[in-house]
């Protein structure tokens, strides 16, 4: 599978984390996601549409999403992302991970 | 087709998907601004700005989507290759099967390229190339064109952009101290520089060349004869080479690979058209527009189509009819494609490569119907994983891909080897084709980039044709179903049966058409072997005596040849001997002329004309052509004597509307002469020719010194041979008579066509019945192999070994029966494409069809009782058991 040709650095896994969990509230197209990551994070992560876009694509070949096209209220088509059940534990095992970094982080700097 | 849609999305639709994508983003974020007051326009500046490079990301968006393609695609190879690994068996037998349909596809196409489409190595802007003949009206057939018409048409033509003229000659040449044949070519002035291929050394012929009687004895040799007889010499430049009797300058040499203009032989040198009548025994016909013999091509300006350059030609005929009406009435020009060209070879073998391509593309159905249902069997054998890996996930459309992969594993591997095969078979043609005199022949196949396309082609169509259907059953499956034991099944009920049934239908039916093909052109060729000629094939040997090019002058050449028939007379076992100035069925053209005849009148735009060949006394018996009224000509037939001729029944009935024609005339070429035989009617050019008049007259009275030599003996060649060339040398050391032949060798010799489309679809027909019958006997004993349990049960209620033996023959037989029945409807049709090849034969024979029947049935036969008899052999309690 993909992951063993390409070791997902740190960055791109925050990526995939934050567009997965934001998907994990239901299906939504790119702007919004890029809106949502933005407003939730009170302006302060600003997804760059350069490296959502490729994520987007690669996260659906791995099988964590899935794309359909869908007209919006505003009568537009947009290509709507939806969590699978593979994306939904990729979700849970990402979330761990990075719970279990930011504890350790948190530890050390304590510590210094 | 999920894998479809997905495999040409990774290229196209992407793109246009992620600017949909990418310009709604841009949109809602303009959006966005507005509603924050933005001004719309500026908004919609600040969204793109935002947005960044849609290219660049773009590209990394596709990045990610081919970055998954190439994945898939090498895990599906890899895969695939690992499977056809596991079970060398089948794939071993499929690549074969296929190799078989490919490599002869891959062949006759590349006999079609080097043959028919692009024949002439070297020569460029082929498909601009057209050949010319000349028509006459009211008589079938094609001529060839006048010297004189040719340079009127070039001259008047405004469409097309060369004129390139010519006419197969030979020679006789001596390298070291044997001597051989060479054909070469005549050619105008401007032939090299219009067929774009130039000299390695020297140059080619200059302006004015062409014309002149004997005036240019200049001639341009071919790479192979500057290697073999001038040994590459560099400085050959200004040395002679004698031709045709003349020392000839060679001012040029070919590069290698440059053969001529003419399917079938390998040219070896080049003069101008004004040496004709050197090579044509001392005739001069570049003035007389009445002797027409330039077979020649055109070139077309670019955009002319042959429709536009034809109708120009033709008013340009026109035209000359009137100026010309002697000898132009009724005459036309018409144009054909290279590979309709009639006075090559290319003509001749156009219904053979047809016919072939028909046959082989037969045989490809065939073995991909066998192929598919090697793939049928194996995807049974493989009902589980495919099982298992469709419940743990596995998209349907993802199954058919892998499986198609694997198909396209396997035409891969036999595309390779066709490739070797057909690589075997480039110089096929040429070995089936008999030697003429030791001319060297050639008829190449051309695997270059467009054959091999083509193949590429064909090879992806089989894929598509032998995998899909498997994959798409085999994905389809009904996973409830395919969880119960999988023996279970009853004779004929399996789902998948149907399929393989119809595959050996078609492959049944398909090799029945060309079982049926092929027992029709064995009979007609019988027909053709067993058809008189009207002459005696057994007991008459031909050679030829050429005592112009030897430097005699006509009267010493007269005195030779009549002494040189006494003397062979004089040879024990010889009974006759004849001059005449051509042998029947041999490549070169008759005489023929305008003639006129005492109370015939042809329609006013007809010209009447009929070939005659010049023959001396004795001819006639010597050839055993029968004399129905009468006299042959004898000695005092000479130049001195009244004009004499003998006409045909053919003539006689044309002409004299039946009537006894001798003692009347007929006038030849303007000069009256009086009728003193009727012959009857024989074959003069081949076996299937249509009859047209003929006539004959006397050697003396139209000399020629370059003959032809019958001999009535009950001896064989290799046996007289020796006295031959004795009593020649008696006359004169420095004669020696060319290739001393039977007539029926002369006469096979014509029969190339039909012989080398016989062994084709012999071959061919052979393969297809022997892939039908593995087919046949795949599925039996596939059937017999899955209905165990039935057979036992049968066998444990009573059934004795003949009910199960009868069970299982009935299925396979009611396959070939409904197989035969399919073909004989196709074959009903397709019988009719052997078009002329067919003689004395209808495309309907009872007897091809029956034998075609007969091998069929047998064959099925013997493929289904193998499989039945084996269906005896079940142990019932062990069956049941397991």
């Amino acid at each position: 599978m993909l992951r063993r040709h390409r070791k997902p650095d740190a960055l791109q896994g925050t990526l995939d984390l934050l567009v997965l969990k934001t998907l994990s509230c239901g299906p939504h197209h790119g702007y919004g996601i890029a809106a949502d990551i933005q407003s939730i994070s009170d302006d302060i992560l600003r997804v760059e549409e350069g490296s959502l876009y490729p994520a987007l694509h690669r996260m659906e070949h791995l099988g964590w999403i899935t794309a359909e096209w869908q007209m919006t209220e505003n009568n537009r088509r947009a290509r709507l992302y939806k969590l699978t059940r593979a994306g939904q534990r990729r979700l849970d095992e990402e979330q761990l991970k990075w719970d279990r970094l930011m504890k350790a982080v948190g530890k050390v700097l304590r510590f210094a | 087709m999920g894998w479809l849609r997905r495999l040409s999305g990774s290229f196209t639709r992407t793109g246009h998907d992620f600017d949909d994508e990418a310009r709604f983003h841009i949109d809602a974020r303009t959006d966005e601004y507005v509603q924050d007051g933005m001004d719309p326009d500026e908004a919609r500046q600040a969204a793109l700005r935002r947005f960044g490079s849609t290219t660049v990301t773009k590209e990394r968006t596709q990045d990610a989507d081919m970055f998954k393609w190439i994945h898939d695609l090498r895990r599906d190879t890899g895969y695939a290759l690992r499977m056809l690994w596991r079970s060398p068996g089948f794939s071993f037998l499929a690549i074969l099967c296929l190799t078989l349909g490919i490599g002869a596809n891959a062949a006759v196409f590349s006999w079609i390229e080097g043959i028919l489409l692009r024949p002439y190595p070297l020569v460029v802007d082929q498909d601009r190339l057209f050949a010319v003949t000349g028509t006459n009206r009211g008589a079938p057939g094609n001529s060839d064109v006048s010297w004189p018409d040719w340079l009127e048409l070039q001259r008047n033509s405004t469409r097309v952009e060369a004129f390139i003229g010519e006419k197969i000659t030979g020679s006789t040449l001596s390298i070291g101290d044997r001597a051989e044949r060479a054909s070469g070519s005549m050619v105008s002035a401007n032939y090299f520089d219009a067929i774009g291929v130039h000299p390695i050394l020297g140059r080619g012929f200059e302006p004015g060349e062409d014309s002149g009687r004997n005036a240019h004895p200049v001639t341009v040799i071919s790479y192979q004869i500057w290697q073999e007889r001038f040994r590459g010499d560099p400085a050959v430049i200004g040395k002679t080479q004698v031709l045709a009797g003349l020392p000839h300058t060679i001012v040029g040499v070919m590069p290698n690979g440059f053969y001529g203009t003419f399917v079938g032989y390998a040219f070896q040198f080049w003069v101008p058209v004004s040496m004709q009548a050197q090579f044509d025994a001392g005739v001069y016909k570049l003035e007389d527009r009445g002797s027409r013999w330039i077979e020649g091509y055109v070139r077309l300006k670019p955009g002319v189509t042959i429709e536009q350059a034809q109708a120009e030609l033709s008013g340009i005929a026109a035209r000359l009819e009137t100026d010309y009406p002697d000898t132009n009435r009724g005459r036309g020009i018409r144009l054909w494609p290279l590979w309709q060209t009639p006075f090559n070879n290319a003509g001749a073998l156009l219904p053979t490569l047809g016919i072939s391509l028909v046959v082989v593309l037969s045989v490809l159905l065939i073995a991909c119907a066998n192929v598919g249902n090697l793939l049928l069997v194996r995807a049974f054998a493989r009902q589980q994983e495919m099982t298992i890996r469709l419940s743990v996930g596995a998209g349907r459309g993802r199954l058919v891909k892998q499986l198609l992969t694997e198909g396209l594993m396997l035409s891969m591997f036999a595309a390779a080897g066709g490739f070797v095969v057909a690589n075997w078979l480039r110089n096929a043609l040429a070995l089936l084709t008999p030697p003429r005199g030791g001319v060297l022949l050639r008829l190449p196949g051309e695997l270059d980039w467009r054959v091999l396309a083509l193949c590429a082609g064909v090879c992806l169509a089989s894929t598509l044709l032998f995998a899909l259907v498997p994959a798409v059953l085999t994905s389809n499956i009904d996973l409830a179903g395919a969880l119960r034991s999988e023996s279970g099944g009853v004779v004929g009920s399996r789902s998948r049966a149907w399929v393989r049934s119809t595959l050996v239908l078609v492959q049944v039916s398909l090799s029945f058409v060309l079982l049926v093909g092929a027992g029709l052109l064995i009979k007609s060729l019988q027909a053709v072997r067993s058809a008189s000629p009207g002459f005696s094939t057994e007991g008459v040997l031909a050679t030829g005596v050429d005592l112009f090019t030897a430097g005699y002058d006509p009267q010493r050449a007269k005195n030779v040849q009549d002494e040189l028939v006494d003397r062979l007379q004089a040879i024990g076992g010889v009974e006759s001997a004849a001059f005449a100035r051509m042998t029947p069925f041999s490549y070169r053209t008759y005489s023929t002329a305008p003639i006129a005849v005492d109370g015939y009148d042809a329609p006013p735009d007809q010209q009447p004309t009929a070939d005659y060949n010049e023959i001396g006394p004795g001819y006639l018996s010597t050839m055993g052509i029968p004399l129905v009224a009468g006299r042959e000509f004898t000695r005092a037939d000479n130049e001195t004597a009244q004009l004499v001729a003998i006409v045909d029944e053919t003539a006689a009935a044309q002409f004299w509307r039946g009537a006894d024609p001798v003692g009347r005339r007929v006038q030849v070429r303007g000069r009256w002469m009086q009728i003193v035989g009727l012959a009857r009617t024989a074959k003069y050019r081949n076996l299937i020719e249509t009859p047209r008049p003929f006539l004959y007259v006397p050697l003396r009275q139209n000399f020629s010194a370059t003959t032809a030599l019958l001999i009535r003996t009950a001896q064989g060649p290799a046996a007289l041979r020796p006295a031959l060339v004795r009593e020649i040398h008696a006359l004169d050391p420095n004669v020696a008579p060319s290739e001393l032949i039977t007539m029926r060798e002369q006469v096979d010799r014509t029969t190339a066509a039909q012989r080398i489309s016989v062994t084709i679809l012999v071959v061919f027909g052979g393969l297809a019945l022997v892939l039908a019958a593995i087919g046949l006997y795949g599925v039996m004993a596939a059937t017999v192999a899955q209905s165990t349990r039935e057979l036992a049960l049968r066998m444990a209620l009573g059934a004795n070994a003949s009910d199960l033996l009868r069970l299982v023959l009935s299925k396979g037989l009611a396959l070939t029966a409904g197989g035969i029945v399919l073909g004989l409807i196709a074959a009903f049709q397709a019988t009719r494409l052997l078009g002329y090849l067919l003689y004395k034969v209808g495309p309907r024979d009872p007897l091809a069809f029956g034998s075609a029947f007969v091998v069929i049935a047998l064959a099925s036969f013997i493929a289904c009782v193998v499989p039945a008899w084996r269906a005896t052999r079940t142990d019932p309690l062990r069956a049941l058991r397991g």
